[in-house]
């Protein structure tokens, strides 16, 4: 507007000031406001009255008592007589491995899928795409139900299955050779961790220096230095021994072996192949959302396909990819609470037992609630921090 | 079609000459089209041909298709080598409808139609006007008194005998029809100007989405009795429902945000600039363009939820899929769980791919 109609200097009073849109918002405000807290404090009371009526106290206490619920299979070393607390810890560390497990076997599935899909063979494009149909198409309870019958049509252990030396299938669950681990062990471990960190390093220093002078460095030698010579050394160093413990039959059961119970496997297996194919039409439309003359640009120089699809296609895929990827892990995440209908016992499987024996209704929803926020935020957070790496680095 | 499929292809393709059997030269550039894919190719076709011979044997060949009412005697016989398909017509009542008494069934055999109809004629876009509100709330009169019945001559029914795919239907229908405008309000709300407003939503939003339906659903049901003044209880179905209504209203909430933040600011301030109120703003000219923004993710979310529906087996709901587990707890048809499931299967799929298939035809009238 022109400079002849000066505003009127603003006036400082608390409601003098207020024109009628924001005498209006300020309506609207109080009103949803006073409505929400209205329903709060109606429930709250009520809740305390019914608690008070029915003799349970609220509050935390319990989770120090005695839990007497038994734990099946748990990572952590449990018995009945530990308190409420730690059994929700060992849901937590339950619901985590079936979680960041499923989140792993998920991604490379669906990786793998979804490049099958847009494969230029026609039988194995079409036979993806028939799998992300079905498998998207019938809920994932139902598929979970289906599978843990299988599960259990599964001959006993004197009669399991052999797909490979030494790995047994039955209705005790899936057998697996394993290489116990103590803290020797650990050690050599660690040692290859710490090598991978420094090889990282190493790598991000050669990189930039190529991107100095054009001079590609190889950084294999660093690879095979740091990630597999060093670790061999600690361990001849130390005489670790790596024997693998081969499962064997006695009685009706197995003894050694790493063994996926039934539960563990159904839920595995369901939240890897449902959420697998989400991700491979992520996945897929990544890929396809990069621009032809990308394509044509990298074949023009002669690249390789291989490297053509690592170095040009896949960073610019990805940032189409990550951010729905996160809510796949965040999905498969919540759904691995369906373990209840099977009997797995997750964080929400102990949780309800909780609440069944002591009626602490509010607070057993309180930690569920809590737990799945704190992995919530975690994966969030984890994932933003990647997309932000990964984001275009704009001039 | 695909990106990796054609682009690094067409420079050859173009090369070799378009002459000999058309069929043969399909074979050629699909199947054939390099060593490794040709390998390929035939291991696929090999894997493919025995699981399909292996699925037919089990499955019609040596599969057992009637049997004498309530006995399992030649299902047994072939159990490990053939399906037992006779299950379904043993049980599919039971599945299909639950414990709704049996001579009545015809009415929720019914309201299962008027559902496919009122979808049906959702997705048709001449009738996307007012009037589809109308039928829509005609429809949904009309099943609830086939449900619940007492007038009209009709038996009364009452929802705790209801069971199997109504169930299921009415779940998904009401989740959506009640959380849809609640999931409006939301999004504006977290739209909103007014920062009171906009936190309320956003709680809402986040705690709804943070946390896994079973446990909304555990709350439901065993802290919704807790939550109310003594002596007064609302029936389990319907808690479970509201418990529905809420989650899909968060969800919603966040695919029709989607969709305002896609309405470009012009439309806003052309609306302001014709002194529209708020309410009218978004009724007449906001709203139409966000949602038709996001119509394919909105289906995509229906979809999820149709699925997400089964969870109320979980808290002990009578829905298709908890009929179809309760079917298969009778003794002597219990072995036979898998026929069943595919059964509930095929009936859940056919819903969601329907769905899908919707949602990708008009994502190709979009595109055109």
């Amino acid at each position: 507007m022109t400079s002849d109609h000066p505003r009127p200097p603003p006036r400082r009073s608390l409601f003098g000031a207020l024109g009628p849109n924001e005498l209006k918002g300020l309506f609207w405000q109080v009103l949803v406001v006073g409505i929400a807290v209205a329903v709060i404090v109606f429930l709250w009371s009520n809740t305390v009255t019914n608690l008070s009526a029915r003799r349970i106290t609220t509050g935390f206490a319990f989770l120090g008592r005695e839990a007497g619920m038994p734990i099946a299979d748990s990572l952590l070393a449990y018995n009945p007589r530990d308190s409420y607390l730690w059994a929700f810890v060992v849901g937590v560390a339950n619901t985590l491995r079936v979680a960041v497990i499923g989140i792993v076997l998920a991604t490379i599935l669906g990786t793998l899928i979804g490049i099958s899909r847009l494969s230029a063979n026609w039988l194995l494009s079409r036979l993806a795409a028939v799998y992300v149909e079905v498998l998207r198409d019938i809920p994932l309870l139902l598929q979970l139900l289906f599978w843990y019958v299988l599960m259990q049509a599964l001959p006993a252990a004197r009669a399991a299955w052999r797909p490979v030396e030494g790995v047994f299938l039955s209705n005790r669950g899936l057998i697996l050779p394993a290489i116990p681990v103590g803290s020797p062990q650990l050690w050599v471990l660690g040692t290859a961790v710490l090598g991978s960190v420094a090889f990282y390093a190493i790598r991000r220093r050669l990189l930039a220096q190529q991107m100095r002078d054009g001079r590609p460095r190889p950084a294999w030698p660093f690879a095979l230095g740091l990630i597999v010579a060093l670790p061999a050394a600690v361990s001849l160093l130390l005489g670790v021994s790596w024997t693998i413990e081969w499962p064997q039959l006695r009685g009706f059961n197995f003894v050694c072996g790493l063994t996926l119970a039934p539960e563990y496997f159904a839920l595995l297996i369901a939240l890897v192949t449902y959420t697998s194919a989400f991700i491979a039409e992520i996945v897929r439309s990544g890929i396809q959302s990069v621009p032809r003359g990308q394509w044509d640009a990298a074949s023009a120089l002669g690249l390789r396909r291989s490297f053509m699809l690592r170095q040009i296609i896949l960073p610019q895929a990805l940032r189409v990819i990550v951010p729905p990827m996160t809510s796949q892990y965040l999905n498969l995440t919540k759904n691995s609470s369906l373990a209840v209908a099977i009997g797995y016992q997750d964080v929400v499987s102990i949780a309800n037992t909780t609440l069944n024996q002591t009626g602490q209704a509010i607070e057993a929803i309180t930690l569920i609630m809590a737990v799945f926020l704190t992995i919530s935020l975690g994966i969030s957070f984890f994932m933003n921090w990647y997309n932000a790496r990964i984001a275009l680095a704009e001039r | 079609m695909s990106a990796i499929a054609d682009i690094p292809d067409v420079p050859r393709a173009a090369r070799r000459p378009q002459i000999g059997n058309p069929v043969l030269r399909w074979l050629r550039s699909n199947l054939f089209s390099s060593i490794p894919n040709g390998i390929l190719t035939v291991v696929l076709l090999a894997v493919l041909t025995k699981g399909v011979i292996s699925f037919v044997q089990w499955g019609i060949a040596n599969a057992v298709w009637l049997t004498p009412a309530n006995d399992s005697g030649a299902c047994k016989a072939v159990r490990g080598l053939g399906a037992c398909w006779a299950i379904i017509p043993e049980k599919y009542r039971f599945i299909l409808f639950g414990t709704y008494p049996f001579d009545e069934q015809w009415r929720p055999g019914l309201s299962v139609l008027l559902f496919i109809a009122l979808y049906f004629l959702s997705t048709r876009r001449a009738l996307w006007r007012r009037e589809l509100g109308y039928i829509w709330v005609g429809a949904l009169a009309l099943i609830s008194v086939l449900m619940w019945g007492g007038v009209f001559g009709l038996s009364f029914v009452s929802q705790d005998r209801w069971g199997g795919l109504p169930v299921t239907l009415i779940l998904a229908t009401s989740g959506l029809a009640f959380g849809f405008p609640l999931g409006i309000l939301v999004a504006l709300g977290r739209r909103s100007k007014l920062p009171a407003i906009r936190s309320v939503s956003v709680l809402y939003v986040e705690l709804i989405r943070g946390v896994p339906l079973v446990s909304l659903l555990f709350m439901a049901s065993v802290m919704f009795p807790l939550f109310m003044p003594a002596g007064f209880n609302i029936d389990k179905l319907l808690r479970a429902q509201i418990a529905i209504i809420l989650f899909a209203g968060a969800y919603l909430a966040e695919v029709i945000r989607g969709g305002l933040q896609a309405v470009p600011r012009g439309q806003y301030e052309a609306a302001d600039a014709l002194g529209l109120s708020y309410w009218r703003k978004h009724r007449l000219v906001v709203l139409p363009q966000a949602i038709r923004h996001v119509i394919p993710p909105l289906v995509n979310t229906f979809i999820a939820f149709f699925k997400d529906t089964s969870l109320v087996l979980i808290i002990g709901i009578f829905d298709l899929l908890t009929t179809a587990k309760t079917a298969i707890i009778d003794p002597a048809w219990q072995q036979f769980s898998v026929e069943v499931y595919i059964f509930v299967a095929a009936i859940y799929f056919v819903f969601c791919f329907a769905m899908s298939r919707y949602s990708r035809s008009l994502e190709a009238t979009r595109a055109r």
